[in-house]
């Protein structure tokens, strides 16, 4: 059902965890729903210097959470802004039909965080 | 790497007896059973001879066993079949929360076709009030279809005390037994049903046939016309092979009962004292005792059912899970909804089904693996405490 590439990325997850202080925080998503992610950015000189991420979800939760930080990582904040949830599924070889709604959060907690961190620049 | 089955309620490994026992009807002994010849009378031969042993396991007599297509027809042929030879007699049907979808989607279309249906609900144990049925029963009920153990948390009705509230009133008693059969005695009589379900391949048989007990005297409407098959009650030239098939999982679900009883239910019982003892904030769903012997439901707190399946598949263990993730319809289970586990709670479910050939190894596998997996993924939860 998943690709090689999905199955890579859910069992072996890049950049988990939490940056304790992150210049963003992005959380999208809702347990009840049975996915929620949060997406933790760190920036200098206006490029995303760390990208982590916490993930409840599936296995399809899980691996485009991890791709989004490998995507977003050292890119500019302006970059980032234009990655979608296509290009993370892209990135993945592609996700089950099913899963390209709901597990497919990944891009949005990257632009929200993006947000987060804009607005605490007051830069809104 | 170990290749560890352990999700014998989704279907079984059908035993090598099984195979054995069907391969001639496929090779040589290919007749229609309706012919008068020879092949012909092979092939009549050993209907009769799969109806009895079918029937044997449930105390039955032959001429009650009607053989389908599996637990879905089954389900479908009791209600329908009995609403829609009734339907001048009364338009009303009760039946539970937690049935099997065979039963749930086969009432929404009853309720289509005008007929009402009351859904009892069930206790945080996934246990039926009796007297919640007995309430429900109206002069227009003409069946109570209520399912004897449940497929995903393993709880086990009492049939018997329900099947004498509905005689009492006159009233027909169907229940789904596909998956207490061959897990603990069943009887017909003792539980005292008009009609019960069977299923081949919830007990090392092959997949694609069934049955359905109809007591004696029981008339119900057929639902695939043609010729005269099955007594009238379905039609179709009988699947020789897959009837075979069945009769011999049935025959050595009834020679082993009390084997495999004892056996899985060690297993089952050391698997929830392990996984209960070893991982933090997990839970029993279901009934503790009133539950099948095979049957293991646990939910763990902030982690998600369907990676949980996928890593532990990833270590060689099969196992299947109530999370909306891993669903069709991407919708949590409509039993452990009934069950009134919150929804964040559903999607870290996971079924462990036993089956005669899994071994108290494989348990201390299972409960290792799981502790490694809960811990890595509540590692990356965004809702687990921090430690
Ligand atoms: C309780 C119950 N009823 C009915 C069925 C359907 O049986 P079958 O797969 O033979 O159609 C199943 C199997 O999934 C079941 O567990």
């Amino acid at each position: 059902m998943y690709s090689e590439k999905v199955m890579e990325h859910f069992s072996n997850p890049k950049n988990v965890g939490e940056i304790e202080d992150a210049d963003g925080v992005g959380e999208v998503g809702n347990p009840t729903c049975g996915d929620m992610m949060n997406i933790y950015i760190k920036v200098k000189d206006g490029k995303l210097s760390d990208v982590k991420f916490k993930t409840f979800g599936c296995g399809a939760a899980i691996a485009t959470s991890s791709m989004i930080t490998e995507l977003a990582k050292g890119k500019t904040i302006e970059e980032a802004l234009e990655i979608t949830r296509d290009d993370v599924a892209q990135s993945l070889d592609g996700l089950p039909p099913v899963k390209m709604h709901c597990s497919n959060l990944a891009a949005d907690g990257l632009h929200a965080a993006i947000e987060d961190y804009k607005k605490k620049q007051g830069t809104d | 790497m170990a290749k560890i089955y352990m999700d014998n309620g989704a279907t079984t490994k059908p035993d090598s007896e099984v195979v054995s026992a069907m391969l001639p009807y496929y090779n040589e002994h290919f007749g229609n059973a309706s012919s008068l010849h020879s092949f012909g009378q092979e092939a009549a031969d050993a209907l009769d001879r799969a109806r009895q042993q079918v029937a044997n396991l449930v105390g039955a007599q032959p001429e009650e066993i009607i053989f389908t297509s599996g637990g879905t027809e089954s389900d479908n042929l009791a209600l329908k079949g009995i609403a829609y030879l009734k339907k001048n007699a009364g338009k009303h049907i009760i039946t539970s929360v937690i049935e099997h979808p065979a039963i749930l989607n086969t009432c929404k279309n009853l309720q289509d076709d005008g007929f009402r249906v009351t859904y009892v609900p069930v206790d945080d144990q996934g246990l039926i009030d009796p007297a919640a049925v007995e309430d429900a029963i109206t002069d227009d009920t003409i069946l109570v279809s209520i399912m004897h153990g449940n497929n995903e948390i393993g709880t086990i009705q009492p049939i018997k005390e329900i099947s004498k509230i509905a005689h009492d009133r006159g009233v027909l008693m169907h229940t789904d037994a596909v998956q207490s059969v061959g897990k603990i005695a069943v009887n017909v009589n003792d539980l005292d049903v008009d009609m019960l379900s069977i299923s081949a391949h919830k007990i090392h048989g092959p997949k694609g046939v069934g049955a359905l007990y109809v007591r004696k005297g029981t008339r119900l409407e057929s639902l695939v016309k043609g010729g005269g098959h099955e007594f009238g009650k379905r039609a179709g030239t009988e699947n020789i092979p897959g009837i075979v098939g069945l009769a011999k999982a049935a025959e050595l679900a009834g020679q082993r009962l009390d084997d495999d009883a004892s056996h899985v239910t060690k297993l089952r019982d050391a698997a929830i004292t392990k996984i209960l003892g070893s991982i933090s904030e997990s839970y029993l769903n279901g009934h503790p005792t009133q539950r099948l012997p095979n049957n293991v439901h646990l939910r763990f707190s902030y982690v998600e059912g369907e990676s949980l399946l996928m890593l532990l598949d990833m270590k060689g263990v099969a196992v299947s899970t109530g999370s909306a993730c891993s669903s069709k319809s991407l919708e949590p289970s409509h039993v452990l909804t009934a069950l009134g586990i919150p929804p964040e709670q559903i999607h870290g479910s996971l079924r462990i089904t036993f089956g005669r050939e899994n071994t108290m190894d494989e348990v201390d596998y299972v409960v290792e693996s799981l502790v490694g997996i809960v811990e890595k993924l509540r590692a990356m939860s965004p809702i687990a405490p921090k430690h």
